[in-house]
């Protein structure tokens, strides 16, 4: 490609052209102004979506990228435009979510002078990123902008944030995008080679085995190459929140999710395996409980992209190190070998046993005789009048446990949420995220009332773009999650958990050019299902009023053991 | 079995030398890292090295629930990091430099030097009430003469924190130069 003379501007937008980048998340202001100009009259100008806060654009590019798989990007100026990124940079770095983040700074020469909109942004993210730049030379933008990109996208991909002084931005450079990166120090070659051999001989030794699904899965893109290797072993399968729809939840090796809101059979099967094979999955504490209980007489062979996440919590007893793509064929034609050499193990034992515990703690929904509508009666109706056939965005809460025990999901990239962070106002922003890049598609976004209200204003951006998602709010007049740990554990002090009636999500709704809708009791349930659904012409907004003391059951307590859950027999 | 992790009372000193790049931010990067994961810096010595692009750093680390291992892996995640090793006990060479300030009357000042003496230290300042001595070596000969000074009243005292490399002709390299 012939070098060109362009702005520092012009050479970041160029480089999002050349990424091929859909839909850019973000809002103009004092510092950026030069890249929102070379924007105007570039192509990019029908892709930029004007969000009402930058935190909408963040989660919104977390919503694209969880749908697609492919890198979102979201932009804002300096100062208050970029600490108001730093929510939805902390959540897609802990939930693994490939994301290129654009910031602008006051000129390099106003650097650490404390000037209007000056905040060391790049010094708050550090942490919080997978990596970072302060680009402090325009001939470096071509070559830092790929590094984003690649660093984003690649390994265990994550946030990657470009801070930019403004005077950067209006210099000229000689433009050339290099069609490599090298950077020394990224995925160092590893010590040992993955011991197969030694993970097949363990699965074909074992007689209580157990897969653990975690969001690496999604992230490796490695749907195919799990089922096979879950059909191959033939063992119980559970999920994290993450790893819901990596492997079909309608499959009948499929326990689900386990862990703090698990079933009590997924969490019985995990406890009392004699080897879990963890895919794509961190052992996070909300799915271990107390880890000196976790599963006590289980080997763990771990396959992961990041070598970090090795015996962090849990000792592997094989690990395996490697992209999940291509590792993992190696395991399962390792495993058929082994089992065409020495035969299947017999799991029938096993199977009998984890039967048992699936008939006798199913999930159960106590609706009858219960006048006021309940939540997971509220999740249940809406997946039954869709066929289950939609993308689902959550916020964080009681709702987004009771979405993830009750919506079953048979395909990736359709459960969409906040997991490691667990950043509540996460539900409308990525069903604008979604619905953009799956324009199709039906996007569902299951709400509560104190979740819907961090990031509403957002109603504007869907209106605007007549994006025909459907919010629905499990309301009930609480946090609700909050207050569910109050009354078990903090003696039904309800200590500013209660939320005021407001505002009216009708009117609201209206106020925004949405449809607004309200079920107050269950015969009016599935009339307003049924309309919010058929409705195509922009968003809308259902506030359910469910029953305020309905808990999340089965519950480990934190820190309690895996299996010792209240509620839900 | 799943085996847990040890847990020892006042943790274990680890010797961890990095290469890392040589580039804006690297120390605050390094540094926050490990403020970050709950690990506590006994000391911290970075400079440069034979190529101008990379720098070495030198950290001592004490681990009170953690394997150095994982310590280790977590650095080598960090993007200019481009190699980490901990250097065990028997296959490092290990220096610190300490300066000393002793006020005290000229009297002593003899004393003082065949102090210094024993322990290969120099006096690099003198003033009639006071000197400066200079010495290096393992931390463990400063502290045993820190603790030969004390009787004297060390009024100022600065040390540099631990530099180590390994020995042998093993290196810490970025792939290409292997």
């Amino acid at each position: 490609m012939p070098k060109e003379k362009m702005t520092g501007a012009c050479a970041v937008v160029r480089a999002l052209e050349l990424e091929g980048v859909e839909w850019i998340f973000g809002m103009p202001g004092g510092t950026i102004l030069p890249i929102y100009d070379a924007i105007y009259t570039s192509s990019l100008k029908d892709k930029h979506i004007l969000i009402r806060h930058e935190q909408v654009g963040g989660h919104a590019a977390e919503g694209y990228a969880h749908a697609t798989g492919k890198v979102g990007v979201c932009m804002g100026t300096s100062g208050p435009g970029s600490t108001n990124l730093v929510t939805p940079i902390a959540d897609a770095h802990m939930d693994s979510v490939p994301l290129v983040v654009i910031t602008a700074n006051v000129a390099a020469p106003l650097i650490g002078t404390d000037a209007f909109q000056e905040a060391d942004i790049t010094g708050i993210t550090m942490p919080i990123t997978k990596h970072n730049y302060l680009v402090t030379e325009a001939e470096e933008i071509p070559r830092i902008m790929k590094e984003a990109f690649h660093l984003a996208r690649t390994g265990r991909p994550g946030p990657v944030h470009v801070d930019i002084p403004k005077d950067i931005l209006n210099k000229t450079l000689d433009f050339e995008y290099p069609e490599t990166v090298s950077v020394p120090g990224y995925m160092p070659p590893l010590r040992e080679a993955p011991r197969i051999p030694d993970a097949a001989m363990l699965i074909r030794s074992s007689t209580r085995p157990c897969i653990y699904l975690g969001g690496g899965v999604r992230t490796g893109n490695a749907f195919a190459e799990v089922f096979e290797f879950c059909e191959l072993v033939g063992a119980p399968v559970v999920t994290t929140l993450h790893g819901k729809g990596t492997f079909p939840e309608t499959h009948p090796q499929c326990l689900r999710m386990f862990g703090m809101h698990g079933s009590r059979y997924a969490n019985y099967t995990v406890q009392n395996s004699d080897l879990i094979v963890a895919l794509g999955a961190r052992f996070d504490d909300r799915v271990t409980g107390r880890l000196s209980t976790f599963a006590p007489e289980a080997k763990i062979i771990h396959l992961e992209v990041d070598p970090a996440e090795i015996s962090k919590l849990v000792t592997a007893t094989v690990p395996l190190v490697g992209d999940l793509k291509e590792l993992l064929p190696q395991l399962t034609a390792e495993v058929r070998a082994i089992f065409s050499a020495r035969g299947q193990p017999d799991l029938a034992p096993w199977w009998q046993r984890v039967s048992d515990w699936r008939e006798k703690h199913p999930l159960r929904i106590r609706q009858e005789g219960e006048a006021q509508i309940l939540p997971q009666t509220a999740i249940e109706r809406i997946w039954q009048k869709c066929g289950g056939r939609a993308i689902v965005t959550t916020g964080v809460g009681a709702h987004q446990m009771w979405a993830a025990q009750f919506w079953v999901v048979s395909q990736p990239r359709r459960f969409i949420t906040s997991g490691g962070l667990g950043t509540m106002g996460f539900c409308l922003p990525a069903a604008i995220g979604a619905q953009l890049a799956c324009p199709d598609a039906l996007v569902i976004g299951i709400d509560g009332d104190g979740s819907f209200q961090m990031t509403l204003q957002d109603l504007a951006t869907a209106s605007e773009h007549k994006l025909p998602i459907k919010i629905f709010i499990l309301n009930n007049l609480f946090l609700g999650m909050v207050r569910q740990w109050q009354e078990l554990f903090y003696e039904e002090r309800f200590s500013e958990t209660p939320l005021a009636d407001l505002p009216d999500l009708v009117k609201l709704a209206e106020a925004y050019s949405c449809l607004g809708l309200r079920a107050r009791t269950l015969p009016e349930l599935d009339p307003v299902i049924e309309k919010a659904l058929a409705y195509r012409e922009g968003p809308c907004v259902v506030d359910i009023r469910v029953k305020a003391e309905e808990k999340v059951y089965p519950m480990v307590p934190a820190g309690a053991p895996l299996h010792d859950m209240i509620g839900g027999d | 079995m799943v085996e847990k992790t040890e847990q020892l009372p006042n943790g274990n000193l680890h010797t961890l030398s990095l290469l890392v790049e040589n580039k804006p931010a690297v120390l605050q990067r390094i540094a926050g890292h490990f403020s970050r994961r709950g690990y506590n810096i006994e000391s911290l010595a970075v400079g440069p090295t034979e190529r101008p692009q990379y720098s070495r750093m030198t950290v001592v680390v004490r681990l009170t629930q953690r394997p150095v291992q994982l310590v280790v892996r977590q650095l080598e995640k960090l993007i200019p990091v481009i190699e980490v090793r901990e250097l065990a006990a028997q296959d490092k060479i290990e220096r610190e430099l300490v300066l000393i300030k002793i006020r005290t009357p000229e009297k002593n000042h003899a004393e003082l030097r065949a102090i210094a003496d024993t322990y290969e230290a120099q006096i690099v300042d003198v003033s009639p009430d006071a000197l400066m001595i200079e010495a290096s070596g393992p931390a463990a000969k400063l502290d045993a003469l820190e603790d030969r000074l004390a009787l004297f009243g060390i009024t100022e005292l600065c040390r540099s924190g631990a530099i180590a490399l390994e020995r042998g002709f093993k290196t810490l390299a970025p792939p290409h130069m292997k």
